[in-house]
């Protein structure tokens, strides 16, 4: 299988990039959503206003993480919830293990939630013998083709629908036609009975209040709600940064997240659940059991490089901007999660930031992830920080480090970096045609896909001199410098007063 | 590495009777070694510019992403050297991509080129992002005479440049670079115009090894080509 093959995420994303089906599909969808996310920002009509609350929001929350959680414990558990702390995926799946033996559960209906992904717990449940049924449609899909999700909103992205009706006729036994209605229908069908006969009811969570102890569910396709519903036991898994203080934080996290993710004003359902069901109540679980995930999260909190990573709530903005995920999907990354946020989220939850292997390399740092982010979280700075302390840490390539090194003695004084220059004009003699160099060699790399410009037969600090008296007898367009003296000082005095930021963001 | 784009930014800029002047003691601002990690390596670097520039007024770059480590990083690299990191906050006020110092300082937005091509234009993403260039360059090459602006599709996807990352991640820089040639072509423009030579020579390295018959320039040597001819 393309998706797992290869150990690297260069080796896996070399697959990637010649199935053309995988690239087709995820160029398609993203597309939809990102231009789905454009417009609903655009009518939004005051988005960045709104993105920077939910920037607050997320930086008050994480800031105050320790009082936040244990108001969220308190106030879930006088509600009548069982509220555990994991610190790890081994002791999540004791817990649920635990839970699961002791309502002697045959199967389990899930849905979606990339922290039961991240926690392995389909593989907890198969060990014990027990079902366990992703009633996510694009879940189902990959469950029943054996794939790990390669996008955290929608799984099964790297599929076309003709793909999908293969997948499906053969747990139907006959041919299904690649329609959205037909499919649809059947997995409606065919999961109905498993929503009955299940036992316990497994969700992940979007966002949990503090202030009420309540977790909240997005989603589209009603399923999350029946598996909240119809099972006697729910087991809810929450990394331990989905908190928010109260339902006014929650306003501004519905505006951001359906918009943020698909484009939607709303998703189909949004369900806001307070304990397990209560007399009065019609439906609802009689239990309700509330897992909190530590898992490497709270190595970034008091790191300043990484903190901001916590504020993340999961919307997938950044993938579907990525020009990297365009070409190569999410199962290129090797990881649980993937895309940009993955590429920082992967080697940030290991138990050393420097271990990763070529993760936080996919990127050419272009920023899209961050402007599209609508809390902010400057991933693209955050792959340089990863860089840098796998340098800091000794690992990186010995060739690696001594061309560095060179860059660094060759750089620190001109005079040295105009003797390599010239001697790289001597060496190119041999192989430039043209202007232009198209060895293979140390730099094939780049040759592969690009010709490599010659040095030039005179650099601009060997042309100065002589420019200097050219330009001074160039003809001005007299009238305008004295008005172009005046704004040049007037911005000098500014920025003496304080006031500059030269070309910066003027914020 | 491409003196003929210096040349024309200094000759627009001396039109408007700016005093210039070249440091000859700065060498690269660094990016390269910081964007790979090595930051001490890049440190070195950085320190030649924050020597060569101390006594200007401005100091002009004819390339966002060179002007967008001086602003975005260059605090971070120095934040534990107080004397450093004061010369690195006085050089980030002073800096500027070309584009914005002469539309938004000099106030310049007709330099009174003609250059009569179809031309479409690449934003690069460090200066669109970290600078937030987005209207300079358009305002410039709105006012050439005879220039056909034509709109380049998917403009804010990156072209697979990133640096190290054009060679460590080859296949997908390689995958990234085909469809912005791909987009340029089907624009059906001569002149392919931006504000980054990392950005046009990735660009450019593709189209050359292609064959294809279209023309890359920095904005600075068309205004430059567009006035002297
Ligand atoms: S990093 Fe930002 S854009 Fe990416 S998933 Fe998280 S919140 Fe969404």
């Amino acid at each position: 299988m393309a998706e797992t093959a290869g150990s690297s995420v260069k080796a896996r994303s070399k697959q990637a990039l010649q199935d053309d089906f995988l690239r087709k599909a995820v160029k398609f969808t993203t597309e939809r959503l990102k231009n789905g996310k454009r417009k609903a920002t655009e009518e939004h009509g005051n988005w960045e206003e709104w993105r920077e609350r939910g920037r607050q929001i997320r930086l008050h929350t994480i800031a105050h993480l320790d009082y936040y959680l244990n108001l969220f414990a308190d106030n879930a558990r006088k509600a009548g919830a069982q509220v555990y702390f994991a610190r790890d995926a081994a002791e999540a799946a004791v817990i649920t293990r635990e839970i699961v033996r002791e309502k002697q559960a045959r199967s389990v209906v899930k849905s979606k939630s990339m922290v039961t992904e991240e926690l392995h717990i389909n593989h907890v449940l198969e060990e014990m013998d027990v079902a366990a049924i992703e009633t996510d449609l694009g879940e189902y899909i990959i469950q029943l083709a054996h794939e790990p999700p390669s996008h955290i909103i929608i799984p099964a992205i790297h599929k076309n629908k003709q793909q999908i009706a293969e997948v499906l006729s053969e747990v139907a036994g006959e041919r299904l036609e690649p329609d959205t209605q037909v499919l649809a229908g059947f997995v409606r069908r065919k999961l109905r009975e498993q929503f009955l006969a299940a036992e316990i009811g497994m969700t992940g969570c979007n966002f949990a209040i503090a202030e009420t102890g309540s977790i909240v569910i997005f989603e589209n396709e009603g399923n999350a709600r029946m598996c909240s519903t119809l099972p006697k036991t729910q087991i809810t898994f929450m990394g331990m940064e989905r908190i928010i203080p109260s339902f006014e934080d929650l306003e501004v996290m519905a505006t951001l997240l359906p918009r943020s993710a698909t484009g939607q004003k709303l998703t189909a359902y949004m369900s806001a659940i307070t304990g397990p069901r209560r007399t009065a109540d019609g439906d609802g679980p009689e239990e309700l059991h509330i897992i909190i995930i530590d898992n490497g999260r709270s190595r970034q909190l008091g790191d300043p490089d990484f903190q901001e990573l916590l504020n993340c709530i999961r919307c997938g903005a950044c993938l579907n901007v990525c020009p990297v995920y365009r070409h190569i999907g999410g199962h290129s990354y090797g990881s649980v999660y993937s895309g940009p946020i993955g590429a920082v989220l992967t080697p940030a939850l290991m138990e050393d930031p420097s271990e990763w292997q070529d993760i936080a390399y996919a990127s050419s740092l272009c920023g899209a992830c961050w402007e599209a982010c609508p809390v902010k979280i400057p991933l693209h700075d955050m792959l340089v920080y990863l860089r840098n302390r796998k340098v800091e840490s000794g690992t990186t390539p010995t060739a690696e480090q001594v061309m560095f090194k060179g860059f660094n003695y060759m750089m620190s004084d001109h005079r040295r970096m105009e003797r390599f220059l010239r001697l790289g004009k001597v060496g190119q003699k041999f192989v430039a045609r043209d202007g232009y160099i198209r060895i293979k060699g140390p730099l094939k790399g780049w040759t592969n896909y690009r010709d490599l410009p010659e040095i030039p037969k005179q650099s601009f600090r060997d042309r100065w001199k002589e420019l200097q008296v050219e330009i001074a007898q160039q003809p001005r367009p007299k009238t305008m410098i004295q008005d172009i003296e005046q704004r040049m000082r007037k911005v000098l005095e500014e920025r003496s007063k304080g006031g500059g930021s030269g070309g910066g963001h003027q914020e | 590495m491409y003196p003929r784009v210096g040349e024309a930014m200094v000759r627009i800029l001396a039109r408007y009777g700016v005093q210039l002047d070249f440091p000859k003691v700065q060498t690269c601002c660094g990016q390269p070694a910081f964007n790979s990690g090595y930051w001490d390596d890049a440190r070195a670097s950085a320190r030649t510019l924050l020597e060569a520039f101390d006594d200007s007024d401005f100091v002009i770059a004819p390339s966002g992403s060179c002007t967008g480590m001086i602003h975005h990083y260059y605090p971070k690299l120095f934040e534990n050297d107080p004397a450093m990191l004061d010369k690195a906050v006085r050089l980030k006020e002073k800096t500027y991509e070309f584009s914005q110092f002469l539309v938004n300082v000099l106030g310049v937005e007709d330099v009174g080129a003609t250059f009569p091509h179809k031309v479409t234009y690449h934003p690069s993403c460090h200066g669109t992002r970290l600078l937030g260039i987005k209207d300079e360059p358009m305002k410039l090459l709105q006012h050439v005479r005879g220039l056909e602006l034509v709109p380049l599709p998917d403009a804010e996807l990156c072209c697979g440049f990133g640096g190290t990352f054009a060679v460590k991640m080859s296949d997908i820089s390689g995958a990234m670079v085909s469809e912005k040639v791909h987009n340029v072509e089907s624009t059906g423009a001569e002149v392919l115009v931006g504000i980054d030579m990392g950005c046009l020579m990735n660009i450019s390295g593709n189209i050359h090894a292609e064959g294809k018959p279209i023309r890359v320039m920095h904005l600075a040597e068309l205004l430059n080509e567009g006035v002297s001819s």
